[in-house]
């Protein structure tokens, strides 16, 4: 299905082609539901890892799909964090209004950023990105009259959504908020990787002289992709501080940064599923592992971050397509 | 207003000359190799941990321990060089940078499994501890002797480079890779070597670090930054130019500490970004 070419079909069908839904997809969606009817003890943790998703998926958009690595996507998140709780600590606590104060404040920093991260490739790129993110950190530390510093952000309250319902103990609505929104946002970016501006990106990514040559404006459109990622990152801090109810600066943190650049990665980059697939395993292997020993957990996800790379060059989804592919040629 | 100075900038030399030896090696191989490894700290805390058990629980001396921790980090880095890392060089920097974050994930459990989750406490002999009065400034001996150890290094390391066959090879290695194989260099050879003399040389500043900056398991990501930011200022596979992002990167540390206590993390990530949008190979880099 993927061998089809613009030249064979017509571009609009080549592109309709790309973006037709399969069964597989549906199925992970309809599984995405199941926790509520099957493990209602975990729905808490199936927020936070939907939460974790969507701030994966808005990486993949820049890393998977334009080639930019950031090691300091977490400055988006934690400013979107920040941003919905100081609204709301000041009065504001409407949640989906949240969504979008959040998003805002880190789509218009991240539009900032992006006239700089244009301009760079490389280590240079990588190391720009987490400079960027610890001076924002720095930021945020020190001006604890607004943040509330090393602390945390204290007395932050969500209002019911849309004046229905209210946030629960056990994370239901939680959990049925971070599902909806989550999905929302990964249909626009599935709608968006589709379309021709996708597949400029997929063309920067793959070779930015070329995309020159052939008149596109790279420089234009990183900053673009770049601008809608930190608005998604944003989105996904407020969510964050929504069900949650509190932001501490490990929201900006460097760690927060890695950490998602590993889900990544191991679920599969440039595939969308990517991110939520790896934000699933990783967080899923947290909180099992750290019940069993606390401390040596990092000792499991080490080993599978090692095998991953040696077995799966192209992450878990990647080598979840392959497997698919053997067998369905061995079927027909 | 000048005896404050003349510390700061000692401290912050010394400082500097620490993670020199900490970032030395992880430069070269990225020159080297354009290999991306992440993991270069965890070899520096397995040599503060060899340190850290000879003096705790066989009573070595801390001198007669500095070469113990570089031979072990640089056995130890050699090993997976050979059997791990060498499959790598051709992938991307995404698959190496993730299977060396693995390997520090996984050297930050074992070390918290093996040594405990708090500080290692160290002891060093009496005579190293102290501080000379000079000029009523007083200057500590530890920094003194990290400065004349990592001095003697540096001569060291730049003479062999620019006066022995195996320094021109590795010289020719950095510069072009492929003309340097055509040439008849056993790069591979070279490059094994090159990576256990760098991982030993982080093997010796992690045990030196003990006395500046403490060591606990978590040594190997927290350093990582400090080590990628003198790497990447400095440009790969400079010596020179490691040597003076070290510097400028341990006094500015220190002397935004001191000066100015609030804003001092701050300032360091400004001067980075600042300088490599100026300059993004770095300051002495080639290409």
């Amino acid at each position: 299905m993927s061998l089809a070419t613009p030249a064979d079909i017509g571009p609009t069908e080549f592109l309709a082609a790309r973006a037709r839904w399969r069964p597989v997809e549906i199925v992970f969606w309809l599984a995405a539901i199941t926790p509520y009817f099957i493990a209602a003890d975990y729905l808490q943790l199936a927020g936070q890892i939907l939460i974790t998703g969507l701030f994966a998926l808005s990486l993949d958009l820049i890393l998977g799909y334009a080639g930019i690595v950031s090691l300091g996507h977490a400055a988006f998140f934690g400013l979107g964090a920040y941003a919905t709780g100081i609204a709301s600590k000041h009065g504001w606590g409407e949640p989906l209004t949240g969504l979008l104060i959040g998003g805002l404040v880190a789509g218009v920093v991240g539009f900032g950023a992006s006239f700089i991260v244009a301009r760079f490739r490389g280590l240079a790129l990588i190391m720009i990105t987490l400079g960027l993110d610890q001076i924002v950190a720095e930021a945020a530390n020190s001006m604890g009259w607004l943040t509330g510093g090393a602390d945390g952000l204290q007395g932050v309250k969500t209002w019911p959504i849309l004046g229905l319902f209210r946030f629960d103990l056990y994370g239901v609505t939680a959990y049925w908020y971070a599902l909806i929104v989550t999905f929302l946002f990964f249909l626009l970016v599935r709608r968006m990787v589709n379309s021709p501006f996708g597949l400029s990106l997929q063309g920067i990514r793959e070779n930015s002289t070329r995309m020159l040559a052939i008149g596109a404006r790279n420089h234009a459109h990183v900053r673009t992709v770049f601008t809608i990622a930190a608005f998604i990152a944003g989105v996904a801090g407020a969510l964050l501080t929504e069900t949650t109810e509190t932001v501490s600066l490990e929201t900006l943190s460097f760690q927060r940064s890695a950490d998602v650049l590993v889900m990544l990665i191991l679920g599969g980059v440039g595939q969308l599923y990517g991110g939520l697939v790896g934000a699933l395993i990783y967080m899923v292997a947290r909180d099992q592992f750290s019940d069993i020993n606390p401390q040596y957990w990092y000792f499991w996800i080490g080993l599978l971050l090692v095998a991953v790379v040696v077995f799966l060059p192209n992450g878990i989804v990647g080598g979840v397509k392959k497997l698919g592919g053997l067998l369905g040629r061995r079927g027909t | 207003m000048i005896g404050p100075v003349i510390g700061v900038l000692y401290d912050g030399f010394a400082y500097g000359m620490l993670l020199f030896l900490l970032s030395v090696g992880m430069s070269v191989t990225l020159g080297m190799m354009n290999f991306v490894n992440l993991a270069h700290c965890a070899f520096g805390m397995l040599g503060g941990f060899v340190t850290v058990t000879l003096i705790n629980k066989f009573g070595w001396p801390f001198l007669a321990t500095l070469p113990v921790a570089f031979l072990a980090a640089a056995a130890v880095s050699v090993v997976l060089e050979r059997i791990l890392f060498r499959r790598f060089y051709r992938s991307g920097d995404l698959d190496q940078c993730l299977l060396t974050i693995g390997v520090v994930f996984m050297s930050i459990a074992i070390a918290a499994y093996t040594f405990g989750t708090e500080q290692q406490p160290v002891r060093l002999p009496s005579w190293i501890r102290g501080s000379v009065l000079i000029g009523g400034q007083n200057f500590g001996v530890y920094r003194a002797f990290l400065i004349v150890v990592a001095l003697a290094v540096t001569a060291v390391l730049v003479g062999a480079l620019e006066y022995t066959r195996f320094g021109a090879r590795v010289r020719a290695a950095v510069d072009n890779q492929r003309m340097a194989r055509g040439l008849g260099i056993n790069v591979d050879w070279i490059f094994a070597l090159t990576f256990a003399l760098g991982s030993g040389l982080a093997g010796l500043g992690g045990s030196l670090a003990i006395e500046v900056v403490g060591l606990d398991h978590s040594f190997a990501l927290t350093y990582l930054i400090y080590v990628l930011i003198v790497v990447s200022l400095g440009g790969m596979g400079s010596i020179g130019g490691t040597f003076a992002a070290a510097v400028l990167l341990g006094v500015s540390d220190i002397a935004g500490k001191y000066y100015v206590p609030q804003v001092s993390a701050f300032l360091i990530y400004v001067l980075m970004v600042g300088l490599l949008m100026w300059r993004p190979i770095g300051l002495f880099g080639k290409r």
